[in-house]
């Protein structure tokens, strides 16, 4: 399916296992991270979806290892290409960083150094890597990677300021500098969040272009199941610091087998549906570190029994390819039986 | 390039092309930060006033022995004599030209004054970027080595480094240069800590940068517009500390000039008194090197921080 000059896809690109992270307060430590996991494949695109506060920020960013404290990886594993991420020596990973994994971050406006030529740092991106490359090199270098995602005028735009950039033209040198370096895998954080709605599809189509010229595996970071839906071949849901369910975008859309899941697409908009139809989900996530018993969803969910207030719910195999973490996920699969209130 | 020959509206179109070429001489608008910073530099007249006095006592000090003859010659039928065709500024006890001497010895002082700064912007810029950088141990670490050296005072400093090694222009230098670091350091640390956590930062970590990159590439740049000032008026007071600690023999070793050692050399009362061309002209040139250097600093630290003083 992939391109053809990556190699046999002998396992999973990354897999993360158990991740549990914590960030150090004053008074306590709050932990992020819960548990979480996944894998992504060679080629791959999984998108990951949550709520701001979910985790899926820094599950991705522990790819890179770029935790810093007070934030800390406590427990699990994080494997890139058969290589312990957590074990591997620093100047290793910062080979990895930008390398074969490479980062698009939410916003363009403050991902760039306002006073450093989007030319300078798309060349940072190069020359960090290739450290016998020539200034001029790297300038031509840029020039190409600036035209490939489609920021007219390339040549002269490489003098420029950010400031003399649009936001969707910066996302667009964001995107160069990530794929300088041809990367194997690519972190996606929120994309398009910052960026006005008409930009936010021709991002999608660079992005989805720049998976089609490298190749690469990608990791899409966002609250946005749009997003999700066109791009995306596998989903992750998270809540509270863990993965509820994933599964393929097709089986996830069609057949929610979690609560939360179900929830996030009703509140979604459809083009058929009357506004009125959107129905949100009541409450709001649990503050990091408000360590509940049972499932962390119980509080708002609509389903809920008495079990799901003292047992917290393993995520299990729910069908093909597919898992949840919802005692009653069977009930869910049955078909489209309205879950008693 | 454009309509040249359009007559009068032409003159102010004229002006655009140079937003091309982005920061030209000609300050276009959407010039780089450094370009409007030159600008409103430009626009304030006291520092503009200081850089002309500066740049003069520069070029009349490199171009010494053009303008005056040699600062060491003795002339023993020509001591203490007043201002004369002869000897602009007078002789001194020994019959040298007080003019010569104070040209050369603005050479010392500027060098001292330069030199010292210099230094102390280095290490300081150093370690106040990794101090804010790290943090934690690091930087407490570093920050009360600070505290202990701001604690110093200069002049013992040099006294027993002088002590030691014997006075010298060198000596000079390197104390100057060890005791005023920290005013830097913490300027830079300042600036470090606050870009710590921009995004873009993170986003060259993503990169695979490392510290040295980090610091190199975008943290010495940011940090550069704050400690220029701090190094102008770190040079002020670098001169001044070179002539007091010439005036107390400490510093340049006689009989090369220094405004310092030249004001010793008039110490008494009735030299003073009787004699003025011996320290006036020394005097004057430290106070208003000092001065100049003084608002030129002002006027970069105005330049440089942007909704200050216009």
């Amino acid at each position: 399916m992939t391109s053809l000059s990556k190699k046999e896809p002998a396992g999973p690109l990354l897999e993360i296992e158990d991740l549990v992270v914590e960030f150090a307060g004053d008074e306590e430590t709050v932990r992020a991270v819960d548990g979480a996991g996944y894998t992504v494949a060679p080629g791959e695109t999984l998108g990951v979806v949550g709520e701001s506060g979910s985790g899926k920020s820094v599950t991705a960013m522990s790819a890179l290892g770029l935790i810093k404290p007070p934030g800390r990886v406590v427990s699990g594993r994080v494997v890139f290409d058969g290589s312990d991420l957590r074990a591997m020596p620093r100047r290793e990973l910062r080979r990895l960083r930008g390398g074969r994994i490479a980062m698009i971050f939410q916003d363009p406006m403050t991902a760039l150094n306002p006073v450093m030529s989007v030319g300078a740092q798309i060349g940072e991106a190069l020359r960090l890597h290739r450290p016998g490359m020539s200034r001029a090199k790297a300038r031509a270098r840029a020039a190409e990677l600036l035209a490939l995602v489609g920021v007219p005028g390339a040549e002269r735009r490489l003098k420029q300021y950010p400031h003399e950039f649009s936001g969707g033209m910066r996302q667009r040198a964001m995107i160069a500098m990530a794929i300088a370096n041809d990367p194997d895998l690519l972190i996606a954080d929120e994309p398009t969040t910052a960026l006005d709605v008409t930009v936010q599809a021709q991002v999608l189509d660079l992005i989805r272009l720049t998976r089609r010229e490298t190749g690469a595996a990608t990791v899409l970071i966002t609250h946005d199941l749009g997003v999700v839906a066109e791009l995306a071949d596998r989903v992750v849901v998270m809540y509270a610091g863990r993965v509820v369910e994933h599964g393929t975008v097709a089986a996830i859309f069609d057949s929610p087998r979690h609560p939360y899941t179900r929830g996030l697409l009703e509140s979604l908009p459809s083009l058929d549906g009357e506004v009125g139809d959107l129905t949100p989900i009541p409450g709001s996530p649990p503050a990091p570190g408000e360590v509940a018993e049972g499932c962390a969803f119980a509080p708002r969910c609509a389903m809920v029994r008495d079990r799901c207030r003292v047992e917290r719910p393993e995520l299990v195999q729910s069908g093909t390819r597919r898992a949840s973490a919802c005692h009653f996920h069977h009930e869910l699969a049955g078909e489209e039986t309205d879950a008693r209130a | 390039m454009t309509a040249m020959p359009a007559g009068a509206p032409a003159e102010k179109v004229s002006k655009k092309p140079s937003l091309e070429k982005g920061p030209g001489p000609g300050g276009a608008p959407s010039a780089s930060p450094r370009a409007r910073a030159v600008r409103r530099f430009r626009r304030n007249r006291l520092a503009v006033a200081g850089g002309a006095v500066l740049g003069t006592v520069v070029l009349m000090s490199l171009l010494a022995p053009l303008i005056a003859g040699d600062p060491n010659a003795v002339d023993l039928d020509a001591v203490r004599q007043g201002p004369s065709g002869a000897h602009w500024f007078g002789t001194d006890t020994s019959g040298r030209d007080v003019f010569a001497r104070t040209l050369y010895a603005g050479r010392v002082s500027l060098l001292v004054g330069l030199a010292a700064a210099l230094g102390a912007v280095v290490v300081g810029t150093l370690f106040g970027a990794v101090s804010g950088l790290f943090g934690g141990v690091v930087d407490n670490v570093i920050m009360r080595i600070a505290d202990i050296v701001m604690s110093f005072p200069t002049v013992v400093v040099i006294l027993v480094l002088a002590g030691i090694v014997g006075p010298s222009v060198t000596v000079l230098i390197v104390a100057i240069g060890m005791t005023q670091w920290p005013v830097a350091g913490r300027v830079v640390r300042g600036v470090t800590m606050s870009l710590r956590d921009r995004e873009y930062i993170q986003a060259a970590e993503a990169s695979g940068a490392n510290a040295r990159w980090l610091i190199r590439k975008h943290i010495v740049p940011a940090a550069l517009p704050p400690v220029t000032v701090t190094g102008t008026l770190a040079v002020a007071q670098a001169i001044m500390l070179e002539t007091t600690a010439s005036f107390l023999g400490l510093g340049v070793r006689p009989p090369q000039a220094s405004w310092g050692n030249m004001l010793n050399d008039a110490q008494n009362l009735t030299l003073i008194q009787t004699m003025p061309w011996l320290w006036i002209p020394p005097g004057v040139a430290i106070a208003v090197t000092v001065l100049a250097v003084n608002f030129v600093g002002d006027g970069l630290r105005d330049a440089v921080t942007p909704g200050g003083r216009t």
